[in-house]
């Protein structure tokens, strides 16, 4: 593995040795975990570790409810009441599995929106960046599929709603969304598939993190300046860097810990805010709940997904042009999915040299819009489809794809970027004092 | 290699293509039924066609059955009801096709041609029944019924789309009227859908 200039593990017991010589797996372990990390990485680098952790709680509190479970449309609703009320601590897992979603989203979004404030999504990192989004894209696949498995009314509607998003898909959209159903609506067949999905898919995403993490200890973190680590020599990347361990793990825990407290506080005291009281009502396929919403971390998109209605201009325009072949649903589907799109050619559509909008200062205001615009989009998600809500929720959408398409490619040439430090050394001394840096100094207090 | 010169299909080109072509077919033969197997069941295939009472039906009331996992309304119209659908222009329409499977693809969507004829009536005059499959033609909500919606027909709560009497879409993001699906009086009382 290339990258940053750093000591690699050297064995050097006879077993070590002899373990080493025959699978290198010691090294790895010790390379990954010694990898030579910026030193002046702020709170907002902490989300990755949050976000390891989601994984593993989703995974281990999954197996052990789906020991529980009947995927069944006769027996579902009842397995998961009879989780909550007989199994034993089963509220509790339930509750974890629940909320533990949420925060995942929850700190996925900050981590998202964390890489497009410092650039992190900037070469070299295009590829961290693309599997970065491949990985929420599962995410949401695991998520929404999940959320079908308890067969309440949401549970239901929601599977309804967005299956019916691929019948939208002229001409074979009927074919795709009988073929992903099993039939012609959602039921048991639709039930057992998305069981076994999403069983599959947390698996998928754990093989796809690894890839991430291997990506960004090839490049090398990014950091706060947006400035390269210097690689010129061992010593030189020393100035820049810390080895993870200890120094991030610790901070890292830390601030794990800290957001853990806010999780308990969430899973004991109030574990059904964030849900629906319908999705406590069994499933039933001729009655439609009076409000259907997604979950709130869907909302940004489904506010993009019904924004356009068949008398916006741009909708009317696509129609006429493709002769209905693009009619207001299927644009509206287009619309939420070029949403994602838009942000996953980030790379290419930001056409500024400087990698973090610290040192950019029209920048900074267009990002934090958009982070306005983002929560505007979650709040008309949620909103009943009609009247004023519906043109929020079109200009907050025009905002979207204006940031990424229009604003993003042109602040790169008009926009005159402020002096970024030579080196990371020099702003981390800058924030910290000049404590530490020299190899005669001790460590900062 | 001999042939590194000769620009001729050799003997080794045939057997790569061969081979790939060979691995391409099976390869596609293997995964098919993987993709297959989550098309409809043989049950759920079966189901396809219901019989329906609808003796207890009254006129301004409707039923609703579930009829291939999806929920049907069968409504009794009043003479007002026909009356309001029969007063809207044509060009009113954001949809302007009947959607009745039982008569041409192309109909215009009168309410002549949206109502279910009960047996021994005159083709072409307008029925007070009328049965259409119950999802809307949006994303696939059950829209309320019983004179809801601004256009007194039914109103999808999911994403704001009002159907008027005849069960066409008026107002709101869905493309298509609901659909009438196959369906006849079998007698006076029975309905038969599909």
């Amino acid at each position: 593995m290339s990258g940053i200039p750093h000591d690699h593990y050297e064995p050097k017991s006879p077993t070590t040795k002899w373990v080493e010589s025959r699978l290198p797996v010691i090294g790895l372990i010790y390379d990954t975990l010694m990898i030579p990390t910026p030193k002046n990485l702020n709170w907002w680098w902490i989300w990755g570790i949050v976000l390891a952790f989601c994984l593993a709680l989703q995974i281990v509190t999954g197996i052990v409810l789906v020991m529980h479970y009947t995927p069944h449309v006769d027996l579902a609703f009842a397995s998961i009441e009879h989780i909550m009320r007989n199994v034993n601590g089963g509220h509790m897992l339930r509750y974890l599995h629940m909320n533990g979603a949420s925060l995942f989203f929850f700190a996925v979004y900050i981590h998202i929106f964390r890489g497009l404030f410092y650039g992190s999504y900037k070469a070299p990192r295009e590829i961290t960046w693309i599997i970065g989004m491949l990985i929420y894209l599962l995410m949401m696949a695991t998520a929404f599929m999940g959320y079908v498995l308890p067969w309440g009314q949401m549970s239901f509607w929601g599977a309804t709603v967005i299956t019916g998003l691929f019948g939208a898909i002229p001409f074979i959209g009927e074919g795709i969304q009988t073929w992903l159903l099993g039939g012609p609506a959602v039921d048991n067949a639709t039930l057992n598939r998305f069981f076994s999905l999403h069983y599959l898919l947390p698996f998928v995403i754990a093989g796809l993190v690894i890839v991430h993490i291997w990506a960004f200890h090839t490049t090398g973190n990014n950091n706060p300046t947006g400035v390269e680590v210097r690689r010129g020599s061992k010593a030189e990347a020393e100035k820049d860097t810390l080895p993870f361990w200890p120094y991030f793990v610790i901070k890292d825990l830390f601030a794990l810990a800290v957001i853990l407290v806010i999780f308990f506080a969430v899973v004991g005291f109030m574990p059904n805010y964030l849900g629906h009281p319908d999705n406590y009502i069994e499933a039933n396929a001729l009655a439609t709940p009076a409000h259907i919403v997604p979950e709130w971390y869907f909302l940004p998109f489904y506010a993009i997904l019904r924004a356009f209605t068949s008398d916006v201009w741009v909708v009317i325009i696509a129609e006429t042009l493709t002769g209905g072949i693009i009619d207001a649903k299927f644009f509206g589907v287009l619309a939420m999915f070029g949403a994602i799109l838009v942000m996953a050619l980030v790379p290419w559509l930001d056409t500024s040299n400087v990698r973090s909008g610290r040192y950019r200062p029209s920048f900074k205001w267009w990002y934090r819009l958009l982070v306005v615009d983002f929560v505007v989009l979650m709040w008309c998600g949620a909103q009943p489809a009609e009247g004023i809500y519906g043109t929020i929720a079109l200009i907050a959408t025009t905002y979207w794809f204006g940031y990424f398409l229009v604003i993003l490619p042109l602040l790169g040439v008009l926009e005159k970027p402020l002096p970024q430090p030579e080196t990371i050394e020099e702003d981390f001394n800058a924030h910290y004092g000049k404590a530490d840096g020299s190899a005669e100094a001790t460590p900062a207090e | 290699m001999s042939h590194a010169d000769d620009h001729e299909g050799t003997r080794r080109d045939f057997l790569y293509f061969t081979t790939a072509g060979t691995g391409v077919v099976v390869g596609g033969a293997a995964v098919w039924p993987l993709i297959n197997q989550m098309n409809p069941s043989a049950d759920v295939q079966a189901l396809s066609s219901i019989q329906v009472d609808v003796s207890g039906v009254e006129p301004g009331t409707q039923l609703t059955v579930k009829w291939l996992g999806k929920p049907v309304f069968i409504r009794r119209r009043t003479q007002e009801e026909i009356d309001e659908a029969n007063a809207v222009e044509m060009s009113e329409l954001p949809d302007p096709n009947a959607r009745n499977a039982n008569i041409s693809s192309d109909a215009p969507a009168t309410d002549v041609n949206r109502g279910l004829l009960p047996p021994g009536a005159e083709p072409g005059t307008d029925s007070e029944w009328l049965v259409m499959i119950g999802v809307c033609t949006h994303l696939g909500c059950v829209p309320l019924g019983d004179g809801a919606g601004e256009f007194h027909g039914w109103f999808c709560p999911c994403h704001g789309s009002h159907y008027d009497t005849s069960g066409r879409i008026r107002k709101g993001p869905a493309p298509e009227n609901l659909p009438v699906p196959v369906a006849e009086f079998v007698n006076e009382t029975t309905i038969k859908l599909g």
